[in-house]
Formats: structure tokens, C-alpha cells, sequence
């Protein structure tokens, strides 16, 4: 019965989007108080309505009811509790159902923090985020109902699919998403921006924390599934440019972008039109991401949805919504004029190098993505594009981009002196170019250019982000928030740097087949197969492996990696053995046992491995300290920027 | 929108052979490090057809471990980069190459970060060319805060 | 104010491009071999192991090659319809057991009926890699002179035997 109440909520809730997005636009327009207060309620109704819908779905997987489709498919009376909450986003109609929750609850948001803004301008706002709740709900209610009944019931379900039975991919879906949909917050900042004429600094300092948000979630989430694939696909990549990495990628490279170009319209009310197309582009590429990846026309996707009336219908909300707000944008951009100028060294002229280096960025994995997808369109032929491509065309506008940062962020704004930074600058140069030199000629004992250009990028930039606040702890003075998150993220970026550059380049593999007692060495550990045996879980059978790692005859680690069979679904799994250290590392994974005992690994030594995940959480960090910022609390503050609008030219 | 979906396919098509979800050579390495280092490379560029997201080194269909051997053989017979590579596309089409030759229909998927960059760089000196002659503090916000 | 445009006139582009994508799969790799001489063979014979079976035996016919193994789930379904198109008896049906166990496939065969003139017998799979197979089952029309006019990806059902195999070996399309 509770699925029928859900599904009966979510048509509530398209019902209310509805609302909120006529009652915003429209009352915004005829400036009627209480219509825009109506478009607020709704949105708390929505968020109410899709909750409960969540909660029946919830409900549905916890009692194992498999009269209900979705569950039968994605759940069985064995799997685990934690991942039965994992499962209802654990295919395509719970994770819209996930998408669709998330958006109301940003657009909560939005209502709730709303007080700096103008009404009209919220109004504006939330009638936006009803377009697209109602579009999404739209979208689960006619092309994926999650509530789909099974008539007769299931006996038995067909069991989640074993990669997602791990904790940080059951993690993963709702950092993401979170991201990907905070997205549309800007997005309809922006759209309300170009609807009213009118950007003033006011409203890049409101936009600002919502996309510093989304970029946060995001940056958690794609670097958690990278760890995910890092441990639980059992070959240690942890990136492989496939189509649906680039989907979530793109959006990210969007709002990095758009953090930094909002900070040049905050301060100096300038790159208004730019702002706003970047806050349209991020939105519509994590938008363009959901059509890829579940509309079957890449690779990638082809077991997500074999519908194509569901490829179908995301095209043509992708269309109106994309094709609005671009559309929109080149009728009224021109309004977004300001007439501030800045010399050609100063803040201003490194944060357009950096959004042109990142739009750039951004272009060329869209086009690496989709060029498959024109070749076959045109009749071409089918070909691919993959890492050998991606890896070395991304660096042309990224070894740049991380030069120009280590300079780039002491750069003061309007004119760039560096009259107390040149010291410093030279100073952390060379440490950084030593440090380049060591890692490369002493320590790993090889030496390439591209690698000692990696090392002293990120070494550079890591050294370099932590001058200002030494300098400014040094002199007496306090640390601004602002400073401390914007220092925090390029020291993450920094050692993201150094972590990407060595394990590319001095990651050592080996693909052994060992006897029960023999044993194989990389970069001076003795890895040593132990013993095999069977292990139970609690619905997979598995072998596990006892792997033995020593140096010089010291016990290092005792590594169990596992090979996995899942009852359910008979696929295959492996869990590689990892021991983790800061500096290195040491990597076991099973593969197939050849007969007689004879079992085939691969023995992997990851130098600096972790500093890929430590950086990314360093930025993330950075992004929560610049939140929490109270300059974006401070309203007294803002109310006196209001009284000075900066006036937009049209 | 997980980064899953590329491992569904392997789970999901039940008509292809699939013994693990990764590879493991069988095959020695070669004893000359430039020549296995070439095979790595090799492996690493070619596409494997069954899971058709993962390249021939990374896959553990017993296709992909079939031209592995195939791979494998030819190199150690002296075989040069471009022959093993013609003897790919042969059988298979450019599909196989995940890093497609520059040809008619590629020329704009490998001058495009040559023209984004140009482009993005033509954009980045007319804006500052104009902003510089403009007047430094003509929409100037005063602010507390001097850091971004 | 035209400048403005060139972001929406993009997508446009886009659009358009992703319309003629949704009604293409992305998965179906055409064949390099169409038009071009079917691969040489001599391989082992699953009905009888000590006599070899190569593409010469059927030149000068046209056949069909059709790749299938006791491991492939789909092959069991496309049995039936192969021992349909056989009973029809319009042109000889060549088997291609890949990579597959000699006594499971004979024992395939001789439960299931057999559909095939002669089937070969790859179990290094080093012919299947000839022939570009990356999936069974396959099927290709090989004709008189042993060129390729056309390969099935998947399985064959009599929909696709009367609509793209039965017009090819009457040469009614190419």
C-alpha cells in the first residue's frame, strides 16, 4: 500500500513543482507578495512529497517486497541492511528518485536562505528550480516509475549488483549528485540574472557559497568513486576517461571555473555575461551528463536504459531547459556590461587565463567524448577515443593553468605588483625545481621531462599557496577565512599534483602466477603467496589469499586480497589487498587460479598513491572553510552593498 | 550516473566470455625492457571489442587475452608497432584504436586543443587589451575583505 | 550582440547530432572485412576431429560462417532458428566452434540436432580473431568467390534471415 502512497506523493510533487514554478515566475513578475510566498510553500510541500516518496521506496527495500519491480531487480532477502539503503539508488529509477530529492532540497534551501535577496529575484529563482523539478518528475513518473508493480510477486530478488556493494560506492551516488544538482541553483541565479537586466555584486556574493558548495560535493564525490575504482576494480587505475567519468568531470572543470569568475564579479564587478554563461554551462553539462549516460548513445551507457523513450525525453527537456537559458542569454547578455577596467598584470588577468585554460579543458574532453558519437552521425565509421588521447591533450591546457596559479593567486587585484612576493615567489621556485630534481634523478632513480614539469608544477604551487598566510601570521595579522580557504584548495591542487605526476610515472606492475610458498619482488618488497582459502559472506562465496609482504626480511604488511563470487548474480568481484602508507602503495590483487595451485596476481607498488585522495580532500576542505565564510552571513554587510548597487549599463 | 555503468556491461551481456573481472598476462614478460615496453604500450591503446570499455591490458575477457597472446607473438617475432597495429584494425576497424590515427575524419578531434587554444587566447588578449585602457576604478565596489 | 548566440547556435549543433545518435547503437562495430576475401582457414572438424575442414572445401559456394560455442547463452536460442534456415536448404551452413571444449560442442550437436555442413573447430580462437569476431554468436555470408558480403552481430533470427540474409544470396541487395 505504502508504494502506492509513494507514487501517489511523487505526483503531489510534480504537482507542486508546477506551482512553485507558475507562483515564482509569475508573481515575480506582477510583484504579488503572497504569490511568492505560495511558490515557497510549495517548494517545502515538494520537498515533504519527494521525501515521502523516498521513504516508501526505503520502506519497500527494508521489508524485502518484491511485488514492487524495482526492488525485485536490485535487492534479495540476503543482501545486508546498510546496502539495502544503498540499493534504492542503486539503478536508474531510485537515483532519479535520489536526483529529484536532492533538488528539492537545495530549492529548500534556496527558500529558506533567501533573506539577502530581493523577492522578485527569489521568485525568480525558485520558479526556475520548479521547471526543472517538474521536468525530472516528469521524466521518473512517465519513463521510469520506480513503484512499477510486480505482479505476481517475486519469490526471490535478483540482488543489488555487486560493485555497489561496497561502502564508498554506496557513498558516491549521493556526493555526486548532490553536486551535480547544487548546479542548478547558479544555474537559475543566473537565468533569474538575465531575466531581471541586472548583476551586481550582491548577487555574485549570494551565488558564490551555493557553487562553492556544489563544487565541494562534487569534488568528494568523483574522488570517491575514483577510490572505488582504485580498490575494487583490481587493476589500480583510478582514473580511465570513460564517458561516464567525463560526465561528471566536465560539470566540475564548469564550476571551477565559475568559483574563480565569480570572485572577479564579487570583487570588481566584472566578467558579468561570462559568469552567467558559466553558471549556465555547469548546470547543462551535468544536465548533458544524464543524457549520455542513460540514454545509450555512447558506449558506456548501453546497460543503463535501453529505453529510448527515455533517451528521448531527457533530449528534449535537456533542449528546453539548455536551449532557454542559452537562448535567453544571447538575447539579454548584453545588458551585463561594466565598464571597470584592470592592468594587464593583476588578479583580474590570471583568473581569465584560468577560466579560459578550464573552459578549454572542459571543450576538449566534451569533444574527445562525443567525437565518436559526430564520426558515426556523419556516416564516418565508428572509432574511438580513450586515455591515450585524453591523458595527453588534457595536459596542454593544465600544465599552464597550474604555472600560472602559483603566480596567479598572490596577483593583487586591479594592478599586480609582487613587490613583497618576488622574494618569496623565486625562493619557492627553486625549492620546488631541487625538490623536482630530487624526486626524479635521486630518489626513483629515472628521469623524465614531463615528470620533473609535474613535480615542480605541483611542488610550486603547494609551496607557493602556504607565503601568504606565513607571511601574514608572520606580520601579526589574523587569517581571513577567504584566505585560508583559497590557500587550503591550491595546496590541495598541489598535492594532488605531486600524487597524479609520481604514480603515472613510477607506478611498477607485475603480473606473476605463484605456487602456494613462492614469491615475486618489486621495488624491493618480497610479496610471498601464503596460502589460499574459501570464505563465506553473507551472500557471496570468495577465495581469499594471504599474501606476505616483507623488505629485508621485515614483515611489512600481511595483504588478503579476495576474489568474490556473488550468489546472486554469479559475477565475478575482486578486493585487492592494499597496505596503505603515505609514501607508497603495495598493492595485491587475485586473479585466476591457473590448476595445481597456481594462482595469478598482480603485485602493484604506487608511490604517493594517497596524495590523488589527500589533495582532493584538501580542496574540498578549502571549499567548506570558504563557505562557512561570514562575509556571506554578514548581512549588515550586504545591505550596505545593496544601498550602492553597482549600476548595470544596458 | 555512476562510474559503474562501464562494468555493468561486463556483468550484463552474458554472451561473452568473461573469466574476471581484470587481466592477468599469462604470458612471460619479454626479457629486452624496450620491447615490454612496448607491449604495455600496445595493450594500453587498443580497445578490448567484448566489454568494450577497457583496453585489452585491463580486461579480462579470454578475447582480450586472445590478442594479447596475438600481440605478444608478434612483437616477439619483430613485428613493428605500425604492423601489429595494421593487424588489429584489419579484423577489427579503427574501433579497436583508442587513440585514433590522424586522418580525414580525426583532424579536428586532434587540431582542437591547438584551435581552443588559440581561440581561448585571442579572447584573452582582446579582454585585457580593453579592460587595460579602461579606467581602473570606474565600478569599483568597496570591501571589507581583500582576498578572494 | 551576435557573439552572444554563438553558445546557443552550438548547442543547437549538438542537438542536433545527439537526435541522429539516439536511433544508432553505439555497441555494433561494422565488419573492415565487408567486400573484402573471408580469412583462410584449416582447421579440426568438431564431428570428426581428424579430418580438417578450410575455406576451401566451399569455394565456389556461397555459405554462411556462423560462430557460435557451448559457453554462449544466446547460441542455444539461435540453434533452433539455424536448424530452421538448414531445413530450408538454401545454401550451406559453416560452423565455427570458438574457443570451446571438442566434447561439449559434439555433445551439443549431436543433442541439439546439427545445422551445419561441417562445423571447425577454433579453440586457440586464432581464426575467430581473423574474422574481427569479438562476441558470439556471429554470422557471415560469404559468397562465391569468398569475399565477405555480410556479417550479423548477434543472434540470427529468421526476421533478419528474411530481411538482410535471403535478398543478399538472391543478389537483390548488396
Amino acid at each position: 500500500m505504502s508504494v502506492e502512497l509513494g507514487h501517489f506523493a511523487l505526483i503531489l510533487a510534480f504537482s507542486l513543482a508546477l506551482v512553485q514554478a507558475f507562483f515564482g515566475l509569475a508573481g515575480s513578475y506582477r510583484k504579488l507578495d503572497n504569490w511568492m510566498a505560495a511558490s515557497c510553500s510549495a517548494v517545502a510541500g515538494q520537498l515533504v512529497f519527494t521525501l515521502f516518496a523516498f521513504a516508501c521506496l526505503t520502506a519497500a527495500f527494508l521489508r524485502n517486497d518484491f511485488s514492487v519491480l524495482y526492488v525485485a531487480n536490485n535487492s534479495n532477502t540476503e543482501l545486508p541492511m546498510f546496502y539495502r539503503f544503498a540499493a534504492v539508488w542503486g539503478a536508474h529509477e531510485g537515483s532519479l528518485l535520489l536526483w529529484l530529492l536532492i533538488l528539492s532540497a537545495w530549492s529548500a534551501a534556496v527558500a529558506l536562505f533567501n533573506r539577502t535577496m530581493s523577492p522578485e529575484f527569489t521568485g525568480k529563482v525558485l520558479g526556475v528550480l520548479g521547471l526543472i523539478s517538474a521536468g525530472f518528475s516528469l521524466f521518473i513518473i512517465t519513463t521510469s516509475n520506480p513503484f512499477e508493480r510486480l505482479l505476481p510477486a517475486a519469490l526471490q530478488g535478483a540482488d543489488l549488483n555487486p560493485l555497489l556493494q561496497d561502502p564508498a560506492l554506496a557513498a558516491h551516488p549521493p556526493m555526486l549528485y548532490t553536486g551535480y544538482v547544487g548546479l542548478a541553483v547558479p544555474f537559475a541565479c543566473a537565468v533569474a540574472a538575465l531575466l531581471e537586466g541586472k548583476l551586481d555584486a550582491a548577487w555574485a556574493r549570494w551565488v558564490r557559497p551555493w557553487a562553492t558548495m556544489s563544487w565541494l560535493f562534487l569534488t568528494l564525490g568523483i574522488s570517491l568513486g575514483s577510490f572505488w575504482a582504485y580498490y575494487e576494480l583490481g587493476w589500480g587505475g583510478w582514473w580511465f576517461w570513460d564517458p561516464v567519468e567525463n560526465a561528471s568531470f566536465m560539470p566540475w572543470l564548469m564550476c571551477t571555473a565559475l568559483i574563480h569568475s565569480l570572485a572577479v564579479t564579487e570583487k570588481r564587478g566584472l566578467f558579468k555575461s561570462w559568469t552567467v554563461l558559466l553558471a549556465i554551462f555547469g548546470f547543462s553539462l551535468s544536465l548533458l551528463g544524464t543524457f549520455l549516460v542513460r540514454s545509450g548513445v555512447l558506449v558506456s551507457v548501453h546497460a543503463f536504459a535501453s529505453d529510448p523513450s527515455r533517451g528521448l525525453f531527457i533530449l528534449i527537456f535537456l533542449t528546453l531547459c539548455i536551449g532557454g537559458a542559452l537562448t535567453l542569454y544571447g538575447w539579454r547578455a548584453e545588458r551585463l556590461k561594466s565598464g571597470a577596467g584592470f592592468a594587464v598584470v593583476s588578479r583580474e588577468s590570471f583568473l581569465l587565463f584560468n577560466n579560459v585554460l578550464l573552459v578549454v579543458a572542459a571543450g576538449l574532453i566534451l569533444l574527445g567524448t562525443l567525437y565518436p558519437l559526430f564520426v558515426d552521425a556523419l556516416n564516418l565509421g565508428k572509432i574511438s577515443v580513450g586515455p591515450p588521447y585524453f591523458s595527453v591533450v588534457f595536459l596542454i591546457p593544465m600544465l599552464p593553468l597550474v604555472l600560472l596559479l602559483a603566480v596567479g593567486m598572490h596577483a593583487g587585484w586591479k594592478q599586480a605588483r609582487f613587490t613583497s612576493i618576488r622574494q618569496p615567489l623565486v625562493i619557492t621556485l627553486i625549492v620546488a625545481m631541487l625538490f623536482a630534481a630530487a624526486m626524479t634523478v635521486l630518489i626513483f632513480n629515472r628521469f623524465s621531462l614531463l615528470c620533473f614539469v609535474g613535480l615542480l608544477a605541483g611542488g610550486w604551487v603547494l609551496l607557493s599557496s602556504l607565503i601568504e598566510p606565513f607571511q601574514r601570521l608572520r606580520a601579526g595579522h589574523s587569517l581571513s577565512r577567504g584566505i585560508v580557504a583559497m590557500s587550503l584548495a591550491h595546496f590541495g591542487v598541489g598535492v594532488f599534483m605531486l600524487g597524479v605526476t609520481t604514480v603515472s610515472t613510477y607506478t611498477i606492475e607485475k603480473d606473476v602466477s605463484l605456487n602456494k610458498g613462492q614469491s615475486t619482488e618489486i621495488a624491493g618488497y618480497q610479496f610471498t603467496l601464503t596460502k589460499t582459502e574459501p570464505v563465506s559472506g553473507p551472500n557471496y562465496e570468495a577465495v581469499e589469499g594471504t599474501v606476505r609482504v616483507t623488505r629485508d626480511g621485515q614483515e611489512v604488511a600481511v595483504l588478503h586480497p579476495q576474489k568474490r563470487i556473488y550468489r546472486v548474480r554469479t559475477s565475478p568481484m575482486t578486493e585487492a589487498g592494499i597496505d596503505a602508507h603515505w609514501q607508497r602503495d603495495l598493492f595485491v590483487a587475485l586473479g585466476d587460479e591457473l590448476g595445481n595451485g597456481v594462482w595469478s596476481l598482480r603485485v602493484q607498488y604506487k608511490p604517493l598513491v594517497r596524495f590523488i585522495w589527500l589533495g582532493t580532500v584538501i580542496m574540498a576542505l578549502g571549499g567548506i572553510v570558504g563557505v562557512t565564510d561570514r562575509r556571506y552571513r554578514a548581512r549588515a554587510a550586504v545591505q550596505q552593498d545593496q544601498a550602492q548597487p553597482v549600476p548595470a549599463r544596458s | 550516473m555512476s562510474i559503474t555503468i562501464r562494468h555493468l556491461l561486463i556483468l550484463i551481456i552474458s554472451n561473452l566470455l568473461v573469466a574476471s573481472v581484470w587481466a592477468v598476462d599469462d604470458a612471460q614478460p619479454f626479457a629486452d625492457p624496450a620491447l615490454q615496453a612496448r607491449y604495455e604500450s600496445l595493450t594500453h591503446q587498443l580497445r578490448c571489442l567484448v566489454c568494450q570499455n577497457e583496453t585489452i591490458a585491463d580486461s579480462g575477457a579470454t578475447l582480450a587475452g586472445d590478442l594479447r597472446r596475438e600481440l605478444h607473438e608478434k612483437l616477439a617475432a619483430g613485428q613493428s608497432d605500425e604492423e601489429v597495429l595494421k593487424f588489429m584494425t584489419d579484423r577489427y576497424g579503427a574501433f579497436v584504436l583508442y587513440k585514433p590515427p590522424f586522418e580525414r575524419r580525426t583532424w579536428l578531434l586532434w587540431l582542437a586543443p591547438v584551435l581552443l587554444l588559440i581561440t581561448g587566447l585571442i579572447v584573452v588578449v582582446r579582454v585585457i587589451s580593453k579592460r587595460s585602457h579602461m579606467a581602473i576604478d570606474a565600478a569599483d565596489e568597496a570591501d571589507q575583505g581583500d582576498q578572494a | 550582440m551576435w557573439k552572444f548566440l554563438v553558445p546557443a547556435a552550438i548547442f543547437a549543433v549538438l542537438v542536433g547530432f545527439f537526435v541522429v545518435g539516439l536511433h544508432r547503437d553505439p555497441s555494433q562495430v561494422p565488419s573492415p572485412l565487408i567486400g573484402k576475401a573471408a580469412p583462410a582457414y584449416s582447421l579440426p572438424k568438431v564431428e570428426e576431429p581428424s579430418v580438417k575442414v578450410s575455406n576451401t572445401d566451399f569455394a565456389g559456394r556461397k555459405h554462411l560462417v556462423n560462430v557460435w560455442a557451448t559457453w554462449c547463452v544466446e547460441c542455444r536460442k539461435e540453434h533452433q532458428v539455424l536448424l530452421e534456415i538448414a531445413r530450408q536448404n538454401v545454401l550451406p551452413i559453416v560452423g565455427m566452434d570458438w574457443k570451446d571444449e571438442l566434447a561439449s560442442a559434439q555433445q551439443w550437436l549431436n543433442q541439439l540436432g546439427n545445422p551445419y555442413v561441417a562445423t571447425a573447430f577454433d579453440q586457440e580462437g586464432r581464426v575467430a580473431i581473423d574474422f574481427g569476431v569479438y562476441g558470439a554468436p556471429e554470422t557471415f555470408l560469404i559468397d562465391e568467390q569468398g569475399k565477405v558480403l555480410y556479417k550479423h552481430i548477434g543472434v540470427l533470427t529468421l526476421e533478419v534471415w528474411n530481411q538482410e540474409l535471403l535478398p543478399r544470396i538472391n543478389g537483390q541487395k548488396s
